[in-house]
């Protein structure tokens, strides 16, 4: 698999779709970059990277616990994400507050003990994870067209539960106890979100791996409201450029050979990277305005 | 021992009823009773400050007309009704400041007022909701800066941005937790004369939680002073005297009037947290 580039770009995006893997990993691609980008909005929004991190980590115990029961290995995944992500749920409240110091060290808790389990399965299991390199960095380029329908179907309870109870989900995020005083169902919207986000972040963790959930999961909407402060647009432009950093990378690794975790992570970080910047220069130019009107006013 | 009073639910359509009613109302929290034996009445339209040190019970007097607490005792109306009255109270709770990577345009969490706590697919903005929002932040002059992120807001300009909030609903009674807090002295007067502006206007009954009365006193119709564990309501010039202070707080309190019409208050005790304790009997 290393055809040559004719630099002919039509044809060049013709070419990846000409293999069934290929297309099998464009389609899963997109499905988790959609996903992602939309959960990630709200991750970032309500501070939860922490909680992101520690779910996807939970793949490991996942894969080793699926390993030895024999089972497939999404089912690893999932199970191991909801369970983590129920417990933290569960784990960090104080009285009816949410309480975010002790939210992080239920998640330092879960995560310590999700790796010990892993260990454990892994010696009783007593074999090596056959896969243990695209459980870290994911495999784009080995999805069954089953697998495929599977993450559709998450994607599309994913988008669902945000379509729903993403307004309430974002007035609690912003203001707890307005939203409590005006009857929202705080305790329910924290538990839903999290379960949701365990399942997109194994749904992702397939793809991208352990280690890089966050190039489509909190790159693309931290660099999206640097972009812009509007709600809608942000969702929207996180999507945009999680689609463009998967198309991209896939197409890359296609032509290059090196791996698609590297180039989808770099060209995420990369945008993240210009997002910031022009945060900056906006900020620099507008504090320059008023210098000048000031100046202008004083002379 | 709750006392339901099945007649004052019935009489809410006539139109003299107070928009608020405590009768002989102790609440506790966790079992240990913060105020006790209140009466207060408050009429429709009144401008109230609700004063008292830290930890008296004056958030749980709104928990309570807000309808997330239930009285240990007596009886409580709000709006002629039980509390708890959703869209018909406007409640801004006490002060949450947005950091600076709050990255939510003010427009929008004014938007959240209306709406916010909705579930369902949300559409895209309708001209009546925009005239709505719109109307809010005129109304507290907040049009220069309503689309900047509200973590880039000052805190006067956050502040003038929830009390939009809180007007979004049209609400008939509006709770407001302590939105003078961390404002300087010349917001405070200001936000202290929109509130009283806004209320005029569209008839509100407003229920203002504060540390110091003085940018208020202009306004006030009623104050409601809890310390001690008790709860005295009546009128400014009758509750903040050095009299019902002193019985209040169980100790000598001097209240002493500058030339400037201010009311300074000392000999206060320092804010205890569980003041209420050592008056469980009084």
């Amino acid at each position: 698999m290393n055809p040559a580039l004719p630099w002919n770009l039509v044809k060049d995006v013709q070419q990846l779709f000409v293999y069934p893997f290929m297309v099998n990993a464009i389609e899963a691609g997109t499905t988790v970059a959609l996903m992602a980008a939309v959960t990630g909005w709200f991750v970032v929004l309500r501070r939860q990277t922490f909680a992101a991190h520690s779910l996807s980590a939970m793949s490991f115990p996942g894969a080793s616990g699926a390993a030895l029961a024999g089972a497939p290995l999404p089912v690893g995944y999932f199970l191991a994400c909801v369970i983590a992500a129920g417990a933290i749920a569960t784990g960090s409240r104080t009285g009816n507050r949410r309480n975010p110091s002790q939210q992080s060290a239920v998640i330092g808790a879960v995560q310590v003990v999700g790796f010990a389990l892993g260990f454990l399965f892994l010696s009783l299991y007593g074999g090596v994870l056959e896969n243990l390199e695209s459980l870290l960095f994911g495999s784009f380029l080995g999805i069954t067209t089953g697998q495929v329908r599977e993450l559709l179907g998450v994607a599309f309870g994913t988008l669902v539960f945000f379509a729903i109870a993403g307004r309430p989900l974002l007035t609690v995020s912003l203001d707890e106890v307005d939203a409590r005083a005006r009857g929202a169902p705080v305790r329910m919207l924290e538990i839903a979100f999290l379960l949701v986000l365990g399942l997109a972040v194994a749904a992702t963790a397939q793809i991208t791996g352990v280690l890089l959930v966050f190039a489509l999961l909190v790159a693309p909407a931290a660099a999206a409201r640097e972009f812009t402060a509007r709600i809608g647009v942000g969702i929207a432009l996180s999507v945009v450029i999680g689609l463009l950093v998967t198309w991209v990378g896939l197409g890359l690794s296609y032509y290059t050979n090196y791996s698609v975790g590297f180039f989808v992570t770099s060209l995420a970080f990369g945008v993240y990277l210009v997002s910031r910047a022009s945060h900056v220069l906006a900020h620099r130019r507008e504090a320059l305005g008023r210098f000048e009107a000031v100046r202008a006013a004083v002379s | 021992m709750l006392a339901p009073e099945d007649e004052e639910t019935e009489a809410s359509s006539s139109t003299a009823q107070p928009a608020i009613e405590l009768r002989g109302v102790t609440v506790a929290r966790a079992g240990r009773p913060v105020w006790r034996g209140a009466n207060v009445t408050i009429e429709q339209g009144e401008f109230v400050a609700v004063l008292g040190p830290n930890g008296s019970g004056k958030s749980t007097l709104l928990d309570l007309l807000l309808g997330l607490l239930d009285p240990a005792e007596g009886s409580v109306s709000v709006l002629g009704g039980s509390p708890g009255r959703g869209e018909q109270i406007g409640y801004l709770p006490q002060r949450h400041a947005f950091d600076q990577t709050t990255r939510i345009r003010g427009v929008d969490i004014v938007r959240l007022g209306l709406d916010g706590t909705r579930f369902g697919l949300p559409l895209p903005w309708q001209n009546a909701h925009r005239k709505k929002v719109d109307g809010a932040i005129d109304v507290v002059g907040a049009s220069a800066y309503a689309r900047r992120p509200i973590g880039e807001c000052s805190g006067g300009e956050q502040q003038r941005l929830l009390i939009a909030r809180t007007l979004i609903g049209s609400p008939k009674l509006l709770l407001l937790d302590e939105p003078l807090d961390s404002l300087d002295l010349p917001n405070q007067s200001s936000v202290s004369a929109l509130v009283d502006r806004i209320r005029r206007e569209r008839h509100m009954t407003v229920l203002l939680v504060a540390h110091d009365v003085n940018p208020l006193l202009p306004y006030l119709d009623r104050v409601i002073y809890i310390a001690g564990g008790r709860v005295l309501a009546g009128r400014p010039e009758e509750v903040i005297t050095s009299e019902t202070l002193s019985d209040l707080y169980d100790s000598p309190i001097e209240v002493l009037h500058t030339s400037d019409g201010r009311l300074v208050v000392v000999g206060l005790p320092e804010a205890p947290a569980h003041h209420h304790d050592r008056h469980a009997h009084p």
